[in-house]
């Protein structure tokens, strides 16, 4: 179990849990993450932050500090389910 | 022969960037502005659509959302119209749900959420096209069968592949009131949705529908219960009690509306989407080389630098080809008038000098709108917000701040419309405030005119080009600062998220990209035919009025010896300064004595005020009245370079010295002199109260600093 803030660029992980009650999570699970996804950490920014994610067909920003509490299982063996590149 | 007005509303709805205003053009044949950036719409707008069959329905074209629960105004703007809550506007007959073809499992969750509004529904599955390339097959019949026997209608709106079929689906869909199925609530949350409903209407008249429910259930935010009238106090515990109820089943009430819908739709969906063999888009690969670590920002800057190049040098030649145009006019209307001065001195001075010299900054307009139309529609700009998030993020900003200031180097009033995006009300406003200081396409005129007549000619055109790009970078130095103070000491912004789709890169498509270059040069020429007009004619007449040959006679008798061109210059002087302007001019000078304007650069400085380019045709006018014929454009530089403080500590000296000059760019640079965007101001934070500060504050600003600048370059020069 890692924070998203922490993975690899090109890491792919599967959400394990996010913070409900936060306005940025609630955002994301009307995008779709929710625990269970399988997400993937394109790049981050130039000066370090925000980061870029893919999951369920697209790419999204998101800063550091949020990422932090995505917390993501990089064990589960995803890249079966790769999320198809838009 | 036109169809009957059936009086029907539909609104456009759908997740942002997925093709509602091409679809709304293609379908009213208005020219709403489209790009590949999510969240180009803002407002709502609406036009009329022909169904065919003698019916005629209104469509709403409306901004994009990815959730109903609403965090942003642009967002709220769709809810409140789909609950029929904008003044004067009904609540919508039917919804035309556009969804990105190429990612239904995501688009359709707001789908799921529309479903509970209970109105009819047709659903557009758009960019069919890029869903083909991609190797995507829909079996559309299967998808309508599982919704509920809604129409899907297949298209690629931007080729109007489908529109006719949208036409006859809409027509269906109104007829037979096709209603998207709803997904089945567990249990518990079905009865605490009840529960919330009952307690809501509970003693009232108010009608709380199924949608409202689920708001005030799943929504922290109040918004909803604020737009029903539902009162804090009795809310709480009924909210409270619900929620519990939620909990026991197993849910986070927060959580429980997405974790519920994409466990419908992943089931819904399984089986209507083939993957085929299909391209891999690029995207990804032009990302690994925009997005790069060293080569991002170096393309970053460099495209940004090529963008106020190309504006500044490409100009050129279409400019010089308007002036001659704007030069050879005046020839061409002054000798006939010749028997009738004061009609002479209207036409060549006033409306061609004024205006012509106006309208030769056109071609400027178009380059900076292609620009921002190829940086729009290709999908860079959310890149390049993506880039610039981490220097906003300094000042409790967030990068999507970024586009409203970079258009703001455009025209500020279109920029100011487009902070709806932003959530957070206070970093909202202080985008808003600071958007002003962008060096915006009407302050060009002033420092092209400033650069070309001193500038270049004394110091070389290498200076001429350091000092334009350097004023372009006052404002933004301006700019930094007020954001921080605001957001850090006077706001107390809390840090943004920055949640923003990158979309796919496209080729800009010419059409969009010229429609809206055609859009802003329509508006820029229409503004030259009426407030720039208008201005003009009233700064023509004061200065030349009174005229009273007493005027002329006494400088005759007192210069006789002179020759004749000599002594016509000596007269127009005189009846210019003798004109109302000139005595007006006189009495506010002192004002701007510190930054060393004269009267007539005062009186240009103060007819500014409700638009800033008005200067330069009043320079124009003031320094060519009774010109006529002679007048040409070089006479205005020429008469500028030439213009010397008659009297005084300065007198002898140009008035156009190098200190003055930098300071009129200066206060340019940083006053507010714009009527528009001073209204809309006012206008999207909800009040005059920061319009006023916004004024009051930059305008003393650039009253300060243009004096400092003043005072210690004609000191050290
Ligand atoms: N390939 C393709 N592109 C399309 C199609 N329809 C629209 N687009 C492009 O998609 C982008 C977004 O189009 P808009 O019409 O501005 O989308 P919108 O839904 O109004 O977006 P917002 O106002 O930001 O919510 C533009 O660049 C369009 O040119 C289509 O059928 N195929
Ligand atoms: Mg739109």
């Amino acid at each position: 179990m890692t924070p998203l803030s922490q993975l690899l660029p090109g890491q792919f992980g599967k959400l394990a849990s996010l913070n409900p009650e936060r306005g940025v999570d609630q955002r994301l699970m009307a995008l779709g993450l929710l625990p269970g996804m399988v997400l993937k950490l394109i790049r981050k920014a130039p000066l370090g932050d925000p980061l870029a994610i893919e999951f369920a067909g697209q790419v999204v920003s998101l800063r550091l500090a949020e990422a932090e509490n995505l917390i993501v299982d990089v064990s589960a063996d995803c890249p079966i389910q790769r999320p198809r590149q838009p | 022969m036109s169809a009957p007005d059936t009086g029907l509303l539909v609104a456009l709805v759908g997740n942002p960037n997925t093709g509602k205003s091409t679809l709304f053009n293609a379908l009213t044949g208005l020219r709403q502005r489209v790009g590949n950036y999510p969240g180009v719409t803002v407002a709502r707008k609406s036009g009329t659509c022909d169904l065919g069959e003698g019916q005629k329905v209104e469509l709403v074209d409306l901004p994009g959302l990815y959730s109903l629960s609403a965090a942003s105004p642009d967002e709220q703007v769709v809810t409140d119209a789909l609950a029929g809550n904008i003044a004067g506007d009904r609540r919508p007959d039917a919804v035309l749900l556009v969804v990105d073809a190429t990612n239904l499992l995501r688009n359709l969750f707001l789908a799921s959420q529309v479903a509970e509004l209970g109105l009819p529904v047709v659903l557009v599955l758009n960019q069919a096209d890029v869903a083909k390339e991609q190797g995507l097959r829909i079996d559309t019949d299967l998808l309508s069968r599982r919704l509920g026997g809604v129409p899907v209608v297949l298209t690629s709106a931007w080729k109007g592949e489908g529109v006719a079929e949208i036409r006859r689906a809409l027509a269906r869909a109104l007829a037979e009131k096709t209603q998207l199925a709803r997904v089945a609530w567990p249990a518990e949350i079905a009865r605490a949705l009840g529960d919330v409903a009952a307690a809501a209407s509970a003693g009232t008249d108010r009608a709380v529908s199924a949608a409202d429910a689920q708001r005030l259930l799943f929504d922290a935010t109040p918004s909803t219960a604020e737009r029903l009238g539902w009162s804090a106090a009795a809310r709480d515990k009924v909210l409270r009690s619900a929620r519990d109820r939620v909990r026991n089943a197993g849910y986070n009430p927060m959580a429980a509306e997405p974790l519920v819908h994409y466990a419908h739709l992943r089931a819904l969906l399984d089986g209507v989407v083939a993957e085929g063999l299909g391209k891999a888009g690029r995207t990804a690969a032009v990302d690994r080389l925009l997005l790069h670590r060293v080569l991002g920002p170096v393309l970053f800057v460099g495209i940004m630098l090529g963008f106020f190049a190309s504006v500044f040098w490409l100009a050129k030649f279409p400019m010089g080809w308007i002036q001659s145009g704007v030069d050879a006019l005046k020839l061409f209307v002054a000798p006939p008038l010749e028997p009738y001065p004061m009609l002479q001195s209207l036409l060549a001075d006033g409306i061609v000098g004024g205006v012509g010299a106006f309208l030769t900054f056109l071609p400027q307009i178009l380059i900076l709108f292609l620009f921002l139309g190829v940086l729009e529609d290709s999908g860079y700009m959310a890149r390049a917000a993506f880039i610039m998030d981490r220097l906003f993020s300094w000042c409790g900003l967030n990068g999507k701040s970024f586009v409203p200031m970079l258009s703001g180097f455009a025209c500020a009033i279109p920029s100011l419309l487009s902070t709806r995006t932003i959530e957070d009300p206070k970093a909202r406003l202080a985008t808003a405030f600071v958007v002003p200081f962008m060096s915006c396409s009407a302050r060009f005129p002033v420092y092209a005119l400033m650069c070309g007549a001193f500038i270049g000619p004394l110091y070389g055109a290498g200076w001429e080009s350091v000092v334009m790009v350097a004023m372009h970078c006052v404002g933004l130095l301006f700019a930094v600062p007020t954001a921080f103070v605001l957001t850090r000491l006077v706001l107390k912004v809390k840090p943004q998220p920055f949640v923003l789709e990158l979309p796919r890169y496209q080729l800009p498509k010419p059409r969009d990209v010229l429609w809206r270059m055609w859009q802003n040069a329509a508006e820029f020429v229409s503004k030259a035919g009426t407030v720039i007009f208008a201005i003009t004619i009233v700064v023509w007449a004061l200065s030349y009025f009174p005229r009273d040959a007493a005027v002329a006679e006494r400088v005759r008798a007192a210069s006789p010896t002179l020759s004749a061109d000599a002594l016509r210059a000596r007269i127009q002087a005189a009846y210019v300064e003798q004109s109302y302007m000139g005595r007006f001019g006189k009495a506010v000078q002192p004002a701007f004595d510190p930054l060393g304007f004269d009267w007539k650069i005062t009186v240009g400085v103060l007819a500014s005020f409700p638009a800033r380019e008005v200067i330069v045709s009043t320079l124009g006018v003031t320094y060519s009245v009774g010109e006529g014929a002679e007048a040409d454009s070089q006479a205005l530089r020429k008469a500028m370079q030439d213009a010397r403080w008659p009297e005084g500590p300065r007198a002898g000296s140009p008035i156009f010295s190098l200190a003055a000059v930098l300071a009129l760019m200066v206060f340019f640079a940083l006053c507010s002199q714009c009527g528009p965007t001073v209204a809309t101001l006012a206008q999207e934070t909800g009040g005059w109260r920061w319009a006023a500060l916004s004024f009051g504050y930059m305008t003393l600003l650039a009253w300060a600093v243009a004096a400092l600048v003043y005072q210690v370059v004609s000191r050290l020069a």
